[in-house]
């Protein structure tokens, strides 16, 4: 195939994978990867740092829209960054120590279970009401627009939703790839914000998270422009027409989305361990 | 008053974004546009890593690139742009939350700041 095909069938991919990796809170690169190098043959190192630079489009590309609208709480995103980058440190410096392989494993069945419990229940998860005294102090609360009015909603399990933050920078140093699944995971599960709130304000921090690790992406020389080009380009495409689409979208939609595309990104992950790919 | 100010915040940060991601995109677009029409008819081969050719994996020797035209490098320097933009936004967070005399999140955001900047310190 000559270049001009291959960097439009790729711009085209990557339109998708924006769209999804946008409403999802899961960044591009889930889908890219796999695409990359199972349809496009394109050599796994050079696919990482595709995928990477994709995060960091669908995030920034995303969040313009999503901040301005008020469904990502900044608040929220800046305190939980502090947990998933001090985490990242810690699993960069783990993996010189530890096996990625058990860790990929064990990580794809947490995701295999989680993908039942997101859809468990198909609305936002109960809230019990009472409120979070850490979360008040922390003023950890904001409100996001439901039906042309806005809701209220206060985080709950604080320091719950901090350790699982920390473990999901950890995996993302670790593995490098995966902390978004945790991110929408924790906020959904444990501080129990509204759904659309835990994907867009997951949109919001993966890009901090993503942009700790490209320098070393860029000097192992993963970050092949030529390659990138089109994923970057059609990735922010598609996560603009995801950012337009969210408001209009059920609950019920995103989380039945969001479950397939963890249940894909879980089996990845036991295959590759298994295979010791990781 | 204190809702509406929190609101400029919003807004100024997703223009801030906005902003960053169209200029990074412009020139990957300029950068892309140049590559397809010189090396648009060659074979497309990504199947082995042979790694970046050497000056696209610094950022002087990008940047250098992009000063002659190189198409690759022209689309390196759009990509750093595209990574300055969530560095930058936590920068902002910082100015940001100080304005509204929040010292609780400006202090977060200094804490993110500071692991962030000793991350790519650490790793080399």
């Amino acid at each position: 195939m000559s270049v001009l095909w291959f960097s439009l069938a790729l711009f085209g991919m990557s339109v998708l994978a924006g769209f999804l990796g946008a409403m999802t809170g899961l960044g591009g690169g889930v889908v890219i990867i796999p695409a990359l190098c199972l349809l496009f043959k394109v050599d796994l190192h050079y696919a990482l740092g595709a995928s990477l630079v994709s995060v960091i489009a669908t995030s920034s590309g995303a969040a313009a829209a999503y901040v301005r609208e008020g469904f990502s709480n900044i608040r929220i995103g800046m305190f939980l960054e502090v947990a998933t980058t001090l985490g990242a440190l810690l699993g960069a410096y783990l993996t010189a120590k530890v096996s990625g392989d058990w860790i990929g494993v064990i990580f794809g069945g947490v995701l295999l279970y989680s993908a039942w419990t997101t859809v468990q229940k198909l609305e936002d998860m109960p809230r019990s009401g009472k409120a979070d005294a850490l979360a008040l102090r922390l003023n950890l609360r904001g409100s996001y627009p439901v039906d042309g009015g806005r809701e209220e909603y206060v985080a709950e399990h604080v320091p719950a939703a901090f350790g699982i933050m920390f473990g999901a920078g950890t995996l993302s140093g670790l593995l490098g790839i995966g902390s978004g699944a945790v991110k929408v995971l924790a906020m959904d599960q444990a501080m129990k914000l509204p759904f659309k709130v835990s994907t867009t304000t997951s949109n919001f921090m993966i890009g901090v998270t993503a942009a700790a690790s490209a320098g070393i992406y860029l000097s192992r020389g993963y970050i092949l422009p030529s390659l990138v080009m089109p994923v970057m380009l059609g990735v922010l495409v598609g996560s603009l027409i995801g950012a337009r689409t969210l408001a209009h979208t059920r609950v019920k939609t995103i989380r039945v989305a969001f479950a397939v595309v963890i249940v894909a990104l879980g089996v990845e992950m036991i295959y590759n361990g298994m295979t010791g790919r990781l | 008053m204190q809702e509406d100010r929190e609101h400029g915040l919003e807004q100024a940060m997703g223009r801030m974004l906005q902003t960053g991601v169209t200029v990074a995109a412009l020139v990957v677009l300029a950068g892309g546009i140049l590559y397809l029409l010189q090396f648009g008819g060659s074979k497309a081969d990504y199947a082995h890593f042979q790694g970046a050719p050497g000056a696209l994996e610094t950022v002087s020797g990008i940047v250098r690139g992009a000063v002659r035209m190189d198409a690759q490098s022209l689309i390196g320097l759009g990509i750093l742009l595209l990574i300055a933009t969530p560095i930058c936004r936590v920068i902002f967070g910082v100015v940001g939350f100080a304005r509204l005399r929040d010292w609780l999140y400006t202090a977060v955001s200094v804490l993110v700041l500071v692991i962030l900047l000793y991350s790519f310190v650490a790793r080399r």
